[in-house]
């Protein structure tokens, strides 16, 4: 993409993209990828994104789409700044996943894919996270937090509160 | 490559190596299911429809994946196959509504034959259908979601077949549906080709849904009536009061040039037929200067007369024929000798498109050298000079995207704008808009590129379009034919104008191109005017002058298109066969209710040269073809109908058998056998194929392969010309040639009379955000 075109993404990730769309010997190779980046700094896929992730890589916003409604990691709504994936796969499940989840749901006041009202959390039950050894586990955007009882969820979630006014995590 | 041969449930079949294994059989006759694979295109390997057992490989194998190779052995029927394929057909009926009572696709959907075949129409599953509201993507395609079976027939249709890319796949799993790239709106070229590969219910078409069932239909293969390019048409066609009407077109038998290949125009532009402004009575324009209402024998007898009158009294010279690009070889044939052997006159003309007599001209005692659509098709290499196929000629660009994509042909293109087919050109080269003259010459020169890669090809078809006229036609065919093994197309805009051109329509030139000063041109009609008459803007500049008394235009609207006014044609008596009340039509003194090529037999020429028979398929009353109604004029005027339309004598005779006894029903019986060898007997002075036997006899090049084209293929024709003469057009410095440059969704008057193509065109320009394709 020339430099002078406009463009939504940070000077940063754009130079990222500009970078990927170069790596694959087939453009949209790089198109998974390109999709979660954009998705982490600007929050979900908007038109805009689709529309400039499909030019980057010369295809069509169909084709884009039809990959991205594919996976249920990317998003095409806002999420929360902290988006809680709690895993109830088998073995977060048999090691009370659910309790765990429904503890969420409660703190929180949201259900699946839920956002809370000032935007701070968004709640997702996910299938397999990889964290089986230390289930159950959840993720916070790229954090893990592993062999969890109903009784931690609270402190969790103070920490991320906490974040989110700007303060330092607890220790 | 080289054949093997392998074992097919014992049969010993032979094909190259490499074959895929389903088509393979499907030569060999032995059927094996698919929904997801369709030839020609990508292979997709979803449906596992197609399961076979192959000798020592431990899993069922897809035949649409499996190539043969030497000494294979297959079986497609078995007790275990068939346990697979049932499976597979239940998962596919765990979402898939069991409506077909109501679905169009019910009788002939892919989907429920199988089940019938395999028996999986009990369900196992407990689950509760998804069901989902249908959708309208656009005036011509609506999805209903919950019947899809996920084939992605139509996704590679719309994408490899039509390079239109509009279809996807969403969501995944259960969730997982078509969709279009608008949004809910779909933004295409509408040629409706993903309803017709749909193997089930899921695409239906706007203008067939719920009206019939596939077994209420008759089903009739006849020409497409819209562009030049003559794709055959399937048209399901069913009885109503007062006759048959056309609810489907479709050639889902793959017959023909085209293969299963239609537009918008094809596929949905038939229902101009059914218009309600349709004329359906002859007018004849009473005392108060207003058309009524009249009989035919009323309406022939005045026209019939008041032409004698005016022909006896001021000679042929005073009267004028217009012709039509729409009508068949016969009509225009007989037109043309209707116009000089009973007008005597040779002042006749039609709307041209396309300067055919300069192409004739160019080829002039050279055989051979045209290229008809087949001939495209295989060659491995295509100069496209000038065009815009995608949007004119829709079956070239088709013909064209498939050879480059499955035969490897190379493609030029030389343009003075950007066209879609660039994305199929190996090497394109831009022309300035007045640069298609100097081609052959930049192409000699050998500097470029464009010219060397052109120059190098052994073999080529330079196909041109309608920016080369006159001299530049002659340049770039003279350019041609220096070199070995070029072949010519040129690039015309309606159903028969090349028929128009080659059956004569000229004021100077005779059919077959041959000159009207030529001594014994046609030697069977002595007294023959030998003097070139007027050609059609001159024939109105005469009407206005007085110097025409009369006009006899058929299927044409010259008033519209050359901005006649009524004040030129107020003393000339003028006579019109159309469909509709034109503006030609309007000013006319008598009207003649004319039939449209879908309801008439005969033939056509494309563009190509490729001549097609036309059946007919939809029936009204109160109209006739324009065959006929030239034939009850001439006879209205006194003419000889035996010497117009050589019918009963020569050609085949009708054998009318025994009235009596034991062979008594003999002519019905032969009126059978006759039909089954598509033959007719020329027994009515109305049967076109009584003068296609003249036709053949006397126009040069049109020597038709006669077995080929009763059985529904094209004969190709060659153009012929004497050396050496000189078009009316070069004369008088005049080029008469106006191309109509109709698009994807217009088509002249037929056009404006078609809702479904309005509606598309509506649809395109308004209703999608942004234009479509390229």
């Amino acid at each position: 993409m020339s430099p002078e075109t406009m463009t939504l993404f940070s000077p940063r990730l754009a130079a990222r993209l500009d970078a990927l769309v170069q790596k694959y010997p087939v453009k949209r190779s790089a198109l998974i990828p390109m999709l979660l980046y954009a998705q982490d700094e600007v929050g979900y896929l908007s038109d805009a994104v689709i529309s400039e992730v499909a030019e980057r890589i010369g295809i069509t916003e169909l084709d884009v789409r039809n990959v991205a409604t594919y996976y249920s990691m990317l998003r095409f709504k806002p999420a929360g700044k902290f988006n809680i994936q709690v895993c109830t796969n088998i073995s977060c499940m048999l090691r009370g996943g659910y309790e765990v989840y429904e503890r969420f749901q409660e703190e929180l006041g949201i259900g699946h894919k839920g956002v809370t009202a000032d935007g701070v959390f968004s709640l997702e039950e996910v299938e397999c996270i990889g964290a089986c050894c230390w289930a159950p586990a959840i993720q916070v955007n790229y954090d893990f937090h592993d062999e969890l009882k109903p009784e931690l969820v609270r402190g969790i979630l103070d920490g991320y509160r906490f974040q989110a006014e700007g303060k330092a995590p607890h220790a | 490559m080289a054949d093997v041969t392998f074992t097919v449930d014992g049969k010993i079949l032979t094909a190259p190596a490499g074959t895929l294994l389903i088509d393979a059989c499907r030569k060999a006759g032995i059927e094996i299911p698919a929904f997801c694979y369709y030839p020609g295109l990508s292979l997709q390997a979803a449906c596992r429809m197609c399961v076979v057992r192959q000798e020592k490989v431990p899993k069922l194998q897809t035949a649409c994946t499996t190539t043969v190779a030497e000494g294979q052995v297959f079986i497609t029927e078995s007790a275990e196959i068939a346990q697979a394929r049932k499976a597979t057909i239940q998962l596919l009926l765990g979402n898939h509504p069991l409506d077909c009572p109501v679905c169009d696709a019910g009788g002939e959907c892919e989907l429920q034959d199988m089940t019938f075949k395999y028996g999986a129409g009990e369900s196992l599953y407990s689950e509760a259908k998804q069901h989902r509201e249908e959708q309208q993507w656009s005036p011509a395609v609506f999805y209903d979601r919950p019947r899809c079976i996920l084939c992605y027939r139509c996704i590679r249709m719309c994408g490899e077949g039509m390079d239109v890319w509009a279809l996807g796949v969403q969501n995944r799993g259960v969730n997982s549906v078509i969709a279009p790239n608008g949004g809910d709106q779909l933004d295409c070229e509408q040629c409706g080709m993903c309803i017709d590969v749909c193997p089930v219910g899921a695409l239906t078409s706007g203008s067939y849904r719920y009206k019939t069932r596939p077994w209420e239909m008759n089903h009739v293969s006849t020409v497409c009536t819209h562009c030049a390019d003559g794709c055959k048409v399937t048209l399901g066609v069913r009885q109503v009061n007062g006759g048959a009407e056309i609810v489907r077109a479709d050639n889902r038998d793959k017959s023909g040039i085209n293969g299963d290949f239609l537009c918008a125009k094809g596929r949905f532009g038939f229902d101009f037929v059914e218009n309600p402004e349709r004329l359906t009575t002859p007018l004849i324009r009473n005392a108060q200067g207003k058309l009524e209402p009249a009989t035919w024998e009323r309406a022939l007898r005045f026209a019939g007369e008041k032409l004698k009158e005016i022909r006896d009294s001021k000679g042929g010279t005073a009267i004028g024929v217009v012709g039509s690009n729409r009508t068949t070889n016969e009509e225009n044939y007989l037109l043309q000798k209707f116009a000089r052997t009973v007008l005597h006159t040779n002042n006749i003309d039609h709307e041209r498109s396309t300067d055919y007599p300069a192409f004739a001209l160019a080829l002039a005692g050279h055989a051979g050298k045209t290229a008809g659509l087949g001939d495209i098709a295989a060659a491995p290499a295509i100069l496209l000079v000038g065009g815009n196929p995608t949007e004119e000629h829709p079956l070239l660009a088709w013909t064209l995207r498939t050879s480059v994509r499955l035969n490897r042909a190379r493609l030029y293109v030389a343009n003075s704008k950007a066209i879609k087919l660039d994305r199929q050109a190996r090497l394109t080269q831009e022309l300035p808009p007045d640069g298609y003259k100097d081609l052959a010459a930049f192409l000699d020169l050998g500097e470029a590129d464009f010219s060397k890669a052109v120059l190098a090809e052994e073999s080529l078809v330079v196909v041109f379009g309608q920016e080369c006229r006159g001299p530049a036609v002659a340049d770039l065919v003279a350019w041609g034919l220096k070199r070995p093994n070029v072949r010519f197309a040129y690039l015309g805009d309606q159903a028969n104008s090349r028929g128009a051109a080659d059956m004569g329509l000229f004021p100077d030139l005779l059919p077959g191109y041959v000159p009207v000063t030529e001594p014994g041109g046609f030697a069977e009609y002595p007294g023959l005017p030998a003097t070139p008459g007027k050609s059609l803007p001159a024939q109105f500049a005469a009407a206005a002058t007085g110097e025409l008394s009369a006009m006899l235009v058929v299927g044409a609207n010259p008033v519209l298109g050359l901005g006649v006014s009524a004040e030129a044609l107020k003393n000339t008596f003028v006579i019109v066969q159309d469909l509709f009340l034109t503006e030609t039509a309007a000013l006319a003194d008598v009207v003649f209710t004319a039939v449209s090529l879908y309801e008439k037999s005969g033939t056509v020429t494309n563009t190509f040269g490729d001549v097609q028979m036309v059946k007919k398929a939809a029936d009204r009353a109160g109209v006739k073809s324009d065959f006929e109604i030239l034939v009850r004029l001439a006879d209205a005027m006194g003419a000889d109908i035996k010497t117009l339309v050589p019918f009963g004598k020569g050609g085949v005779l009708a054998d009318l058998g025994q009235s009596r006894g034991a062979q008594a029903g003999e002519a019905d019986r032969h009126s059978v056998w006759l039909a089954a060898n598509n033959l007719e007997p020329r027994l009515s002075p109305f049967d076109p194929l009584a003068v296609l036997d003249e036709i053949e006899r006397l126009v040069p090049g049109y020597k038709l392969d006669r077995i080929n084209l009763l059985s529904g293929n094209p004969a190709h024709t060659e153009l012929n010309l004497t050396p050496g003469f000189v078009p009316i057009s070069a004369l008088d410095g005049s080029d008469l040639a106006v191309p109509t440059h109709d698009g994807l969704f217009t088509s002249g008057t037929l056009g404006r009379y078609s809702p479904a193509l309005n509606e598309l065109e509506q649809h395109q320009t308004h209703e999608v955000a942004a234009p479509a394709g390229d």
